[in-house]
């Protein structure tokens, strides 16, 4: 796996002053994955991302492309398409000028460069904006100029810090599907740096949560979003209830737990776990049921507290033993009322057991 | 609430006032006839604008501030940007923050001292009495306004931007050349002009470096002041502010297209 990455970081750290960013991370990318940097401000993505496209040289630690080290090549060198989060359009030229400018370094005769530009412009539903100048057009408009400049010389990867921070959520999200369509029809590698976990579910391939200079957990946007295997990603990706408790009983890839309050609970885990252990259990609001009396093998009662509307769902603060609850109703269901008396059920499959 | 306004209103004509009024006071003296520089004035002629076109003396001053202008704003805006582009973005080291103010000193140091110090200097390398001379010396003075000028502009750029052209490609000679450049070309160009206006304004530094052959219009106004006073001062100083008034338009209208261009 590690041999044949497309990307590689090994062992990769970064340090400004006494401030560890990037903290002896490992990381490896395949030939046309998108794969999303996801974490808080100050947890290392974007300056992994700036290592990579040469901007920042890693303190210790190396970067390769197709097996050839990269981090001692200086940016131009590196032949990877950029995005930035303020598009970093060329104020002083057209938008047809901004986009020719990889081309005119690579020494593109005149004749196909106009024709790529063109083609690139196309791509991005801009066509008829080749002589207007950056500052003349919309925000959404700078950004797709700002993505044909990045691809428009073909690089093999392509490089978006937060690329859709700055526009607003409608465009962002036909943003969001524009750049997976691209991503799909041209099959490149992308890596994508973005704090906003709804555009990292939706576009990526693999997911990598950062946190404090390290990546917590990577996978397939299901595994992160259903298998959050720290309280970190739980909370971080989505909502979540956490429960604590202690184990009581292992067997069988199932885990008895005695969570705060008293109730007994049954977790599905692979993990072998020794009895009175201590452990932190994850649900999330939108698989837990809420209904006057159970039928599943977790069942707390609760009491409802708040019912807060959502439009699609009704978002319910439920109060347990354990703690409140948060409970992601839909509206088919008959609507709880503060202060009804009900019963919480979750099957075990459907929580497990965060670090 | 109504105070304010007024009290602005005020405030804004007794500066602009207090700093325009020695401009139009010495203004319409260049159009006299007497050959006193007072008033009244007598009736209207452009006898001193002739006698500063014919006359050698003041002819010879206008092509030597010509030249010596000149050469300063090549000499001081190339200087001066290279100052700049080094010292950019190192405000927290202290050999940097060293070098800046060395740059800027002239602007500080009395020029008298400046003078005396490149008389000496100029004579030992044979540059005294040189038009290269007077140029190194209103160089030296000009410098600051263009360190200052560039500086400015060259905060104002984005660094992505010139991330963006590397990672598109484009060696730093590149950048430098295609991006950082034409964006700081409002600041280069504001430091041009300023170092060309002090250099034609400059008398104490030429009074110590220039001989006889290099009598700038600054220099020429200054013995006539002494000499006899002439009413071709106020005509020469009629050019001096026409000029600037057409320079720091034209300045304003650059700026201005490559804004809304």
């Amino acid at each position: 796996m590690m041999g044949n990455a497309f990307i590689h970081f090994d062992n990769v750290s970064k340090a400004f002053g006494v401030m560890t960013v990037v903290d002896n991370l490992e990381l490896a990318i395949q030939q046309g994955e998108f794969v999303s940097m996801l974490g808080p401000s100050g947890s290392g993505k974007t300056t992994l991302l700036m290592m990579l496209a040469g901007f920042e040289a890693p303190s210790s630690g190396s970067i390769s492309v197709k097996g050839k080290r990269v981090d001692a090549l200086p940016p131009y060198k590196r032949n990877m398409g950029v995005v930035f989060q303020n598009y970093a359009l060329f104020p002083h030229m057209t938008v047809a000028e901004n986009v020719a400018f990889p081309l005119k370094m690579r020494g593109v005769s005149r004749s196909e460069t106009a024709e790529r530009v063109g083609k690139a412009l196309d791509m991005v539903q801009l066509g008829q904006f080749h002589e207007r100048r950056p500052s003349q057009l919309s925000g959404g408009q700078q950004q797709r100029v700002a993505l044909a400049r990045a691809l428009v010389f073909e690089p093999e990867v392509v490089l978006m810090d937060e690329p859709l921070g700055a526009l607003d959520k409608k465009l962002r999200e036909q943003m969001q599907m524009d750049i997976r369509d691209i991503h799909h029809r041209l099959g490149l590698t992308i890596v994508f740096v973005t704090h906003d976990q709804a555009e990292a579910l939706t576009m990526s391939d693999r997911i990598a949560i950062f946190n404090h200079g390290k990546i917590e957990q990577i996978g397939k946007p299901s595994e992160i979003y259903d298998r959050p295997t720290t309280q970190f990603v739980a909370e971080f990706i989505g909502e979540t209830n956490l429960l604590s408790g202690r184990v009581t009983a292992c067997r069988n890839g199932l885990l008895d737990v005695a969570v705060e309050g008293g109730q007994q609970i049954k977790v599905a885990s692979t993990a072998k776990f020794e009895p009175g252990e201590h452990v932190k259990v994850s649900v999330r609001p939108e698989r837990i049921e809420l209904a006057p009396a159970g039928g599943s093998a977790n069942e707390l009662s609760v009491r409802v507290s708040d019912v807060v509307y959502r439009g699609d769902h009704l978002q319910v603060i439920a109060a347990a033993a354990s703690g409140p609850l948060v409970v992601k109703s839909t509206r088919k269901a008959s609507a709880p009322r503060i202060g009804d008396e009900a019963v919480a059920s979750f099957s075990p499959e459907q929580c497990w057991i965060v670090a | 609430m109504k105070a304010l306004p007024l009290s602005k209103a005020v405030f804004g004509s007794a500066v602009v006032v207090f700093l325009m009024a020695p401009l139009f006071a010495i203004l319409p003296l260049a159009f006299t006839d007497s050959v006193f520089l007072n008033y009244p004035i007598p009736s209207f002629s452009l006898r001193w604008f002739d006698e500063l076109f014919t006359a050698d003396a003041w002819r010879r001053s206008i092509i030597n501030s010509l030249i010596i202008g000149a050469g300063t704003t090549v000499l001081a805006t190339v200087l001066g940007t290279v100052a700049s582009l080094g010292l950019r973005g190192r405000s927290v080291s202290l050999l940097f923050g060293f070098f800046r103010t060395v740059f800027l000193l002239p602007m500080v140091v009395p020029a008298v001292v400046l003078g005396v110090g490149m008389q000496l200097m100029f004579a030992q390398y044979g540059l005294a009495n040189t038009y290269l001379g007077v140029i190194v010396a209103h160089t030296v003075i000009a410098i600051p306004f263009v360190v200052v000028n560039v500086t400015a502009a060259l905060q104002g750029i984005d660094h992505r931007l010139e991330n963006a052209a590397a990672s598109l490609g484009a060696p730093p000679i590149v950048v430098l050349r295609r991006v950082t450049l034409p964006l700081a070309m409002p600041g280069i160009i504001s430091g041009a002009v300023f170092a060309f206006a002090t250099s034609l304004d400059e008398v104490v530094l030429t009074l110590f470096v220039a001989g006889p052959n290099q009598r700038t219009v600054a220099r020429q106004m200054f013995s006539t002041i002494r000499e006899n006073i002439s009413p071709a001062i106020a005509a020469a100083a009629f050019l001096f502010i026409a000029g600037t008034v057409v320079i720091a338009a034209l300045v304003y209208l650059v700026r201005r297209r490559n804004q809304i261009a």
